[in-house]
């Protein structure tokens, strides 16, 4: 078996470890036999179109203001990629740009994907941000809790079309007032968190992998892994942030 | 009424300094300065009216040590000097610096001033101090969670430029185009940097953050990279590139974690330095010191004595004798650091380390830059890796998937017991690398004061 993942400028979106996402999928891809084929798309590059999997994290204004521009030219590939069944997992200013669009501190407006119905504006300088760590309620079956840090000045809202990811425990989410945490919608999952999210919520890491591996190899059921390492980790970063988990 | 209010509020910061100690509550290099000003806002400017030449050394990586030479140098050429030494680098820390060195009038016991402040509180600073030379060290990614975007900071060090006195001159680190940029607006400018290539590399770090020119967006192209992102670079666009440095390290040879030979060349002049500061990193404070002494008129056999005399800050390369085992504390702030600290250690193939992690504020609550630290240089040592502190489960699970075995990872939350069991991993008459982060140094060194290994650290 294998698997095909992309990373999206992992030179310009990289703000929160976020290679992390990426060694975790692929460390527990092969952790199982499955080959591993990742492919970095920069700046300047064509988007691949076979990707199983497609990863975008966070990066600073000025640098998510050059991936916005880019993304758009990637954008009917991208589409068509999803409707094929590739799975997208984008955190933080990756996630804004998965939604309608972002307004930044500035009122400047950036275009983006509409891959998930969620709209991003940033309310200024003036207000606060939300950072601090998370603990939530996963709302995909099987996945239970997430824990991760959040760090982000723009507030998203929910439209009709997506589902949240999560339900806040400790942290502010989306907004810090709805209660929500990221989104998601069929094989497209958008969030916050990052830890970097996925090594310390590896049932997430492993919800996406089966659905990326679903995508050309029919009903795959992954073997368990020795996950006692990352459960601890999950368990001492919930409790971190003030909450004594029971798993 | 001044007066009286500055003796009164330097009478409390000693006051409470002397009750912390009696109290064992700590360093007390904060909360003096904390009640000092609570009493008299103004006091730190009118503790430091009188003092000449100040100078401030800011940025991300290295303040502690370059603060400690420049201040060594003074010494040197006979000037008595204050500074705020155990790196407590917010306002409350410069204030109780100056106040706990001075008499109960307020006047400072010293003529000169050297402070090491930390990033984001320069603006606030910078006109109140006004100091003569500035050093600007580098802008690595650093505690996110509290300084947002490195490129904020950068963005707060522009505006606080324009309150320097025109006489001012900061010296800049030439090979940090971040750095270079923001010092185009300082009204006199001294670059220093690394011309020896064969000390770099020519491949940029995942850790790298900065890579785009500040005016045109476009990838920077480096010839050389150093250190993260400091090195020999130019944007293809607009033609910018790193200015020539006025001080300059020539040649570079490391010695292990032992410390450097380097060949500073100044004004022409050539001048070989041998000290006790191991690592690049160190290589930068060198002539990040150098290139001050030369702004503030000192000769350069006063930089020169000072750099082979100064020994390494607590926990910047430190050794220490324990229980049979010689203990090397690096401190490990953010991934830029630590992956120069990685690089150095592995070189000397260790035994056994320690890696203490905490997430307090000092920190940053956020542990992801974990991730942005390259720990798979360690595969292939014999070594045993004891994790600890308050992320100590975060730092076993990088290390898992940076292939490291779990059977050669043992993980002690708790600080102390940590260092024992590391020390129990350690062979007789070895070394143990200690790598924590800011707060868990401080622990580090509380236990270790508390075992009587060495002196609390109001005495460094």
């Amino acid at each position: 078996m294998d698997l095909v993942l992309v990373h999206l400028f992992p030179d310009l979106l990289n703000l929160y470890g976020d290679r992390g996402n990426l060694v975790a999928l692929r460390e527990r891809a092969r952790r199982r036999g499955i080959h591993v084929v990742v492919k970095e798309v920069r700046l300047e590059d064509d988007l691949p179109d076979d990707g199983d999997l497609y990863l975008l994290g966070g990066g600073e204004d000025r640098q998510q203001a050059l991936v916005a521009r880019a993304l758009q030219q990637h954008a009917g590939t991208l589409r068509a990629a999803v409707a094929g069944g590739a799975v997208v997992l984008a955190v933080c200013g990756g996630y804004q740009l998965l939604g309608h669009g972002y307004r930044a501190a500035d009122g400047h407006q950036l275009p983006g994907l509409g891959l998930l119905d969620v709209t991003t504006q940033h309310p200024g300088h003036r207000a606060r941000r939300l950072v601090g760590n998370v603990v939530a309620s996963c709302t995909l079956p099987g996945v239970g809790s997430l824990v991760g840090f959040e760090n982000h000045g723009g507030r998203t809202r929910l439209g009709p079309g997506v589902q949240p990811l999560a339900r806040v425990r400790v942290g502010f989410g989306n907004n810090g007032e709805d209660g929500t945490e990221g989104a998601w919608c069929g094989t497209v999952f958008g969030t916050y968190l990052h830890g970097p999210v996925l090594p310390k919520n590896p049932r997430l890491a492993d919800h996406l992998l089966t659905l990326a591996l679903r995508r050309r190899h029919g009903d795959v059921r992954l073997q368990p892994l020795d996950d006692r390492w990352e459960e601890a980790a999950h368990t001492a970063a919930a409790a971190r942030a003030g909450l004594r988990l029971r798993r | 009424m001044s007066a009286l209010r500055l003796a009164g509020a330097v009478a409390a910061a000693k006051a409470v300094a002397g009750a912390t100690r009696v109290l064992r509550l700590g360093g007390g290099t904060v909360l003096p300065g904390r009640v000092a000003r609570w009493l008299f806002p103004r006091v730190l400017e009118e503790l430091t009216g009188a003092l000449d030449p100040v100078v401030v050394v800011s940025g991300t990586n290295g303040k502690t040590t370059t603060a400690r030479l420049v201040a060594r140098a003074l010494e040197v050429a006979g000037l008595r000097t204050v500074s705020n030494r155990a790196g407590a680098n917010l306002q409350a820390g410069l204030v109780a610096s100056v106040a706990l060195a001075s008499d109960l009038r307020g006047r400072p016991r010293a003529q000169a001033a050297v402070f090491e402040v930390d990033e984001a509180t320069l603006p606030a600073v910078l006109p109140v101090l006004r100091p003569r030379v500035l050093v600007l060290t580098n802008l690595f990614r650093d505690q996110l969670d509290r300084y947002a975007e490195v490129e904020r900071v950068a963005e707060r060090w522009r505006g606080a430029l324009a309150s320097l006195e025109p006489t001012a001159v900061v010296c800049y680190n030439a090979d940090d185009p971040q750095v270079a940029d923001v010092a185009r607006l300082a009204p006199a400018r001294l670059p220093f940097g690394i011309e020896d290539a064969s000390a770099g590399r020519d491949a940029l770090e995942e850790a790298a953050d900065v890579r785009f020119c500040y005016r045109c967006g476009v990838a920077y192209r480096y010839s050389v990279v150093f250190l993260s992102h400091a090195g020999h670079y130019a944007c293809p666009a607009c033609g910018w590139s790193r200015p020539a440095p006025s001080v300059r390290a020539e040649s570079v040879r490391l010695v292990g974690t032992s410390g450097s030979e380097v060949l500073l060349r100044w004004d022409g002049e050539g001048f070989v330095v041998r000290s006790g500061l191991p690592g690049l990193y160190n290589v930068y404070n060198l002539v990040a010191a150098a290139a001050a002494c030369r702004a503030l008129g000192l000769p350069a056999d006063v930089w020169r004595r000072a750099a082979e005399s100064v020994r390494p800050a607590f926990g910047r390369g430190e050794r220490l004798t324990w229980d049979g085992v010689e203990l090397r504390i690096l401190l490990v702030k953010n991934p830029a650091g630590f992956n120069e600290v990685l690089r150095l250690v592995v070189r000397e193939r260790p035994r056994s380390l320690l890696l203490a992690i905490n997430d307090r504020t000092a920190d940053g609550r956020d542990v992801s830059w974990l991730w942005d630290v390259e720990f798979e240089r360690l595969q292939g040592l014999e070594a045993h890796v004891t994790v600890s502190g308050l992320r100590a489960e975060d730092m076993a699970l990088r290390l898992k998937y940076a292939g490291w075995p779990e059977e050669r990872t043992t993980v002690e939350r708790d600080l102390a017991r940590g260092l024992r069991r590391a020390r129990d991993r350690t062979p007789a008459g070895g070394v143990l690398f200690c790598l924590p982060t800011y707060t868990a140094m401080l622990e580090l060194r509380r236990v270790l004061s508390r075992w009587g290994v060495v002196a609390p650290f109001w005495e460094d």
